[in-house]
């Protein structure tokens, strides 16, 4: 008796599945679509999460790549793209964008060698840009130990890890370098990818935390959550107001509130090298794009809702990630800019 | 060719009619007549229409490959537009001041299926001449279903056993000891001189020939077994080793057969992307070192794509791939001239 049911109760079973689909669909009126930055992709989805299970809206990211977050956008086929590099207030321009920073994050120096802890080691900028260029190739060069007094550093060839991939992460890397080394800006320069003079490239911060995990004497930099969740060696690192710091949560805050935001239109700011005491050197603004005519007014006014919540809620999810929420002065600044640019 | 088919079922058809129609068969042989015409006329439409499937499933092949290619060379006509024939040997790959170059890819891709097929050619040889002339009859099928159980195992897999095993061990290991010992050599010291880390280009040709074995292995196992048995026995019969009947009997039997497999395995070594992105270092570096890290083709695209920001990067990628296309055609018929002086040397012996 039981097996001649199974198959009415199975039937029935489909039909309850597809009313349920339909049902869920039809709840599902607003779906908000992105593309971009991969470097922010954990904490967007995160966020999506929790707000859905508030709101009943979805958002769907897709983490492409800022390079391609910046084409989805402009060809208008996604609703928001995010980029690691802000784009220029005349590029806005040209393509009718808006732009707003929504997370800040950071990238930290890794190393790997025998017997030193995080945190030990001292780099300034320009010694990082020597070593990436090839210039500085033995851990215990002259100018490596000036800065590290009492620690005893090996006489082993330093091995440079690189993104192989083009990414937000190497665009802050570089554009530090850049800032602070001479060298670095003439040969090299910055961008998203770059011709690297020496070393070896992994793909993605996983690829360059393993590489870096495995090969002795090497150097890299990832984003911070990679190298506290592969507890790895990170360094410490000399900003603008001549102090070492360490990446931690309040020097990233400290980067992100005393970059001047109000002085540049649409956030242009990248604030790498930033001034200010405990202020880490390398951090680095995660931006979204979205259009100041938007074409689908109902799904724009959503996305907005949606970094409103973000920005004003979202603080928790952010720092259990290793992402820096915004400071609150800069949320109402950005808050003011939607009012007043996008339709 | 065509007509002569179309007349054997019909003849056929009468044939079976005749038989199955015994006694009186007059009124009976028109109507088979005429029902052998209708199916003569039913065949021969079928065999037209059976003609242009198989022709358009051939042409299929031929319409994707010519589509494929031309439409990355349109994709890549702005980077060859712009740097002209320079692309092919300029090693310079760099994003910020829009200069590019296929030089190191290429070389990197080359070098890499050319150590894959080093290593994968002589040991397929050794697993099929094991499994058809050796091993135990209890053993074989067992052996080669695991040979071919290895090729279905996807490239990401290889990449990550080839990064978390086999780089420490070769970095710890086999590196400093090449260094050591043969990178003092004279003309192929260069060749092993390196930093220990493992990555690079003999790493990816390693794990490339372990990823082709399978391939190349079950071809070679597949034609050895139809070499027809007398001929191996009557070799047998007058006093050949077993080597001798591999090498003079089975190996000129099944020669075209063997380097069709060989085609097939360098087919996949020229493109793995996945296995070789991990180990191979992704550094656009130019160094006779086997022991510095390289780039291929397949890996830059891989690795690039995503975020090439300009027009002109993204061209280059896309020219990149359809230099894979050239790179893949002139290896393919070289060795398929170097496949036609084998079968005249073997005619006049």
């Amino acid at each position: 008796m039981t097996l001649s049911r199974l198959p009415k109760l199975m039937s029935r079973g489909i039909r309850t599945a597809i009313a349920m689909s339909v049902l869920a669909a039809s709840g599902y009126a607003a779906e908000i679509t992105g593309a971009g930055s991969t470097f922010v992709y954990p904490i967007l989805s995160k966020w999506s999460t929790t707000y859905s299970t508030k709101t009943g809206n979805q958002i769907n990211y897709q983490s492409i790549g800022s390079g391609g977050g910046i084409a989805q956008i402009k060809a208008a086929t996604v609703t928001f793209g995010a980029t690691d590099k802000p784009l220029t207030p005349e590029e806005l321009q040209t393509a009718g964008l808006a732009q707003f920073p929504v997370v800040i994050g950071g990238v930290v120096p890794v190393v790997n060698l025998e017997g030193i802890k995080a945190g030990q080691l001292r780099f300034t900028g320009a010694l990082l840009a020597d070593i990436f260029l090839g210039t500085i190739t033995k851990w215990n060069d002259p100018a490596i130990i000036a800065l590290n007094p009492g620690i005893q550093l090996p006489d082993r060839k330093i091995t440079v890890v690189h993104r192989s991939d083009g990414s937000g992460t190497t665009f802050n890397w570089v554009n530090y370098l850049s800032k602070v080394s001479d060298a670095w800006k003439s040969k090299v320069g910055e961008g998203t990818s770059v011709n690297w003079p020496t070393g070896i490239g992994g793909k993605g911060n996983e690829g360059v935390a393993a590489y870096v995990n495995q090969i002795k004497g090497s150097i890299g930099y990832v984003e911070l959550a990679y190298a506290t969740e592969n507890k790895m060696t990170f360094a410490a690192a000399k900003n603008k107001n001549n102090e070492f710091v360490e990446p931690t949560e309040q020097s990233f805050q400290a980067a992100a509130s005393q970059a001047n935001w109000t002085e540049h239109p649409d956030f242009y700011e990248i604030i790498t090298d930033a001034p200010g005491a405990g202020s880490w050197p390398i951090a680095a603004t995660v931006f979204v794009l979205m259009y100041k005519q938007p074409k689908d007014v109902p799904q724009s006014k959503e996305a907005i809702e949606f970094f409103k919540w973000a920005l004003e809620d979202g603080a928790s999810d952010a720092k259990a990630l290793n992402y820096i929420p915004l400071p609150p002065a800069l949320i109402k600044q950005i808050e003011a800019y939607w009012a007043k640019n996008i339709h | 060719m065509a007509p002569a088919q179309q007349v054997v079922p019909s003849g056929a058809a009468s044939l079976v009619q005749g038989t199955n129609a015994p006694g009186p068969v007059q009124p009976h042989a028109r109507d088979a007549d005429g029902h052998a015409a209708r199916r003569e006329q039913r065949d021969q439409r079928n065999d037209t229409w059976f003609r242009y499937v198989v022709t358009g499933c051939a042409l299929f092949v031929l319409i994707a490959l010519l589509g494929a290619a031309l439409s990355m060379l349109w994709g890549g006509r702005e980077a060859f537009g712009t740097f002209g024939w320079s692309f092919l040997w300029s090693s310079d790959w760099d994003a910020v001041q829009k200069k590019f170059g296929a030089l190191v890819p290429i070389y990197g891709t080359l070098i890499t299926a050319l150590i894959a097929m080093i290593i994968a050619v002589p040991v397929s040889f050794g697993i099929s001449l094991f499994l058809t002339e050796i091993a135990p009859a209890w053993m074989r099928t067992p052996v080669s279903a695991a040979v071919e159980l290895l090729a279905a195992i996807p490239s990401i897999i290889y990449g990550m056993w080839g990064l978390f095993v086999f780089v420490p061990f070769m970095g710890d290991h086999v590196d400093p000891w090449l260094d050591e010992h043969v990178g003092p050599l004279p003309i192929i010291g260069p060749l092993f001189q390196g930093p220990p880390i493992g990555l690079g280009m003999l790493t990816a040709g390693i794990v490339l020939g372990i990823m082709v074995i399978p391939f190349v292995s079950s071809v070679m196992r597949e034609v050895f077994i139809t070499v027809p048995v007398q001929l191996k026995e009557s070799a047998y019969a007058v006093g050949n080793t077993t080597w001798e009947v591999v090498w003079d009997i089975v190996l000129p039997y099944t020669r075209s057969a063997v380097i069709g497999g060989i085609f097939l395995g360098l087919g996949r070594a020229l493109g793995e992307t996945m296995a070789v992105t991990f180990v191979l270092g992704n550094a656009h570096l130019l160094s006779p070192s086997l022991l510095q890290p390289g780039n291929s083709i397949a890996a830059t695209i891989a690795n690039e794509f995503t975020e090439a920001d300009s027009s002109i990067y993204l061209s280059s990628l896309i020219a990149l791939g359809f230099l894979l296309f050239v790179v893949t055609f002139i290896v393919l018929a070289i060795a398929r001239v170097m496949l036609g002086q084998l079968a005249k040397r073997g005619g006049k012996l």
